[in-house]
């Protein structure tokens, strides 16, 4: 029993040191950003690396987010003789929800796992050690780029996003199943807000930055050998997917 | 002059470091030696300040680095260079990139005179026709001299050396051991050096620490080493298996 006691007792500490580092490493992170945010080649490196290269992704599966959305709301609005609605129901899905988490979850997938996995092998390599040997702050070289990085790049991801399943959906709606196209699109001007495109934008802003987050702090703190960096890459793909979802629920509550 | 004053330092249940003590003279080469997870490493990585101590204090050139900000910190790190064990080369660039990075970040150097300054670093380390290739590309021995390239390039007071000729053939070992002798009597700078090569240590580095249990055995010359009457001194260079050393193997 005392055994079991001080085994809780451990793991709680550690639980709790371990949220003191990520808040901490957060912290220093934009700091550095904002007094130390590296050469500006080592930012567009980065943008290419997050943003440019995970256009194709974004694309894919924004035009099939929409057409899914078109074929299901169709069905749907049908049932209430309300299918000039369809534009908006399209638009509205994606602009204030799931542009921002699809695209976010998309990002961590593909450049979130690779930013753990790079930074992980510098860590047991020595790299960062070498770098702090040359009096170099590894924030300001490896975790500030992909801070800046992430947050530009997630909006303008995010806006391909929803443009590219809006017209997955008018394809799908006005192409395939008939809908006037008029209505498609003169209901979502009408519908759609200013304020639906600004709270999509805060969103994927801040899914950026828990996806460069949780991908550095990981990879910065992995464990040992080949073995510490898979556990870790994988601990950061599935910490920000939850994160992002956690996030989005709290986010939508506020901005609604 | 580094100081070492009464270092403590352990990992979990592990003491590394128990008491230990130690003044590394300015000018001259020290070789740290003592069996294979004594804390050589450990120690090499206190003076440069990656580890903290748990008690004790560094001292370099009189200045205490223990509890520095991090800015302070890498204020003392401008004297310094280090050479890892594995030599620690940013796998995603190129030789060239790699020796020209501490030139590109830290001066504001054109770009006429980086180049000329990578090739003379890489010519004093004897690599020729290397510049395009990336470290996977390169031997054990070619690692650890673009890696001291990379050290001696910003002329730094101190150089640490992480064992570096571990794992290399005895060929390629006295030269590299060569180099550094060498470069060390041009250059002036101190070295401190982890190694287990013995004897070969013996002709490069101007002292001797042995490190055992957490602490530093015995500090003399060479000779003084070479002539200790201390039983764990005489079986590490020996290389007896009888002795109070335990080998670890039954």
């Amino acid at each position: 029993m005392i055994n079991l006691t001080r085994r809780i007792g451990a793991w709680g500490i550690c639980l709790v040191q371990d949220l003191g580092r990520t808040g901490q490493f957060l912290l220093y992170a934009l700091y550095s950003v904002i007094r130390r945010p590296g050469r500006p080649i080592h930012v567009l490196k980065q943008i290419n690396f997050i943003g440019t290269k995970s256009l194709f992704v974004i694309i894919l599966t924004a035009a099939f987010t929409g057409m899914v959305l078109g074929l299901q709301g169709y069905y749907t609005l049908t049932k209430f003789g309300s299918e000039g609605m369809l534009g908006t129901a399209v638009a509205l899905s994606l602009i204030r929800e799931l542009g921002p988490v699809l695209s976010a979850l998309m990002v961590t997938g593909r450049a979130g796992s690779a930013i753990t996995a790079e930074i992980g092998i510098m860590r047991i390599s020595e790299q960062i050690d070498a770098l702090e040997t040359m009096a170099l702050d590894p924030y300001k070289y490896l975790i500030s780029p992909k801070f800046i990085a992430a947050m530009i790049s997630m909006p303008l991801l995010c806006a391909i996003f929803d443009v590219v399943g809006i017209y997955g959906g008018w394809l799908v709606g006005v192409k395939l199943l008939g809908v006037n196209p008029g209505s498609y699109f003169s209901e979502m001007y009408r519908s759609v807000e200013w304020k639906d495109v600004y709270s999509g934008f805060v969103k994927s802003f801040s899914f950026g930055l828990i996806i460069a987050w949780i991908g550095c702090y990981k990879g910065y703190y992995a464990g040992h050998g080949a073995e510490g960096v898979s556990r870790a890459t994988t601990e950061s793909v599935v910490l920000t997917s939850v994160l992002i979802l956690v996030w989005d629920y709290f986010l939508t509550s506020i901005l609604l | 002059m580094i100081k070492m004053i009464d270092i403590h330092k352990s990992f979990g249940s592990q003491v590394v470091l128990n008491g230990l003590n130690l003044s590394i003279p300015a000018g001259e080469i020290t070789a740290v030696i003592g069996p294979s997870g004594e804390g050589k490493s450990v120690l090499i990585k206190h003076i440069i300040g990656l580890l903290k101590p748990e008690r004790g204090d560094v001292l370099i050139e009189g200045k205490s680095i223990v509890g520095l900000h991090r800015s302070q910190l890498n204020q003392i790190r401008e004297k310094f260079a280090m050479v890892f064990q594995n030599a620690a080369l940013f796998d995603s660039m190129t030789v060239y990139e790699n020796v020209a990075f501490p030139l590109e970040e830290k001066t504001n150097l054109d770009r006429e005179e980086i180049n000329q300054q990578v090739k003379i670093a890489l010519q004093e380390v004897g690599l020729k026709n290397v510049n395009s290739k990336y470290p996977d590309e390169l031997s054990g021995g070619m690692k650890k001299r673009v890696g001291l390239a990379r050290a001696l390039l910003l002329k730094p007071q101190i150089i640490l050396f992480d064992e570096p000729t571990t794992g290399l053939d005895p060929v390629i070992r006295r030269a590299i051991h060569q180099l550094i002798k060498e470069t060390q009597k041009k250059f002036g700078f101190t070295a401190v050096i982890v190694s287990h090569d013995i004897p070969d240590i013996f002709d490069v580095a101007h002292n001797i620490a042995m490190l055992y249990q957490g602490k530093i055995l015995q500090f003399g010359t060479a000779d003084e080493i070479v002539n200790s009457e201390h039983p764990v001194v005489r079986q590490f260079i020996s290389g007896s298996l009888d002795g109070p050393i335990n080998s670890g193997v039954a």
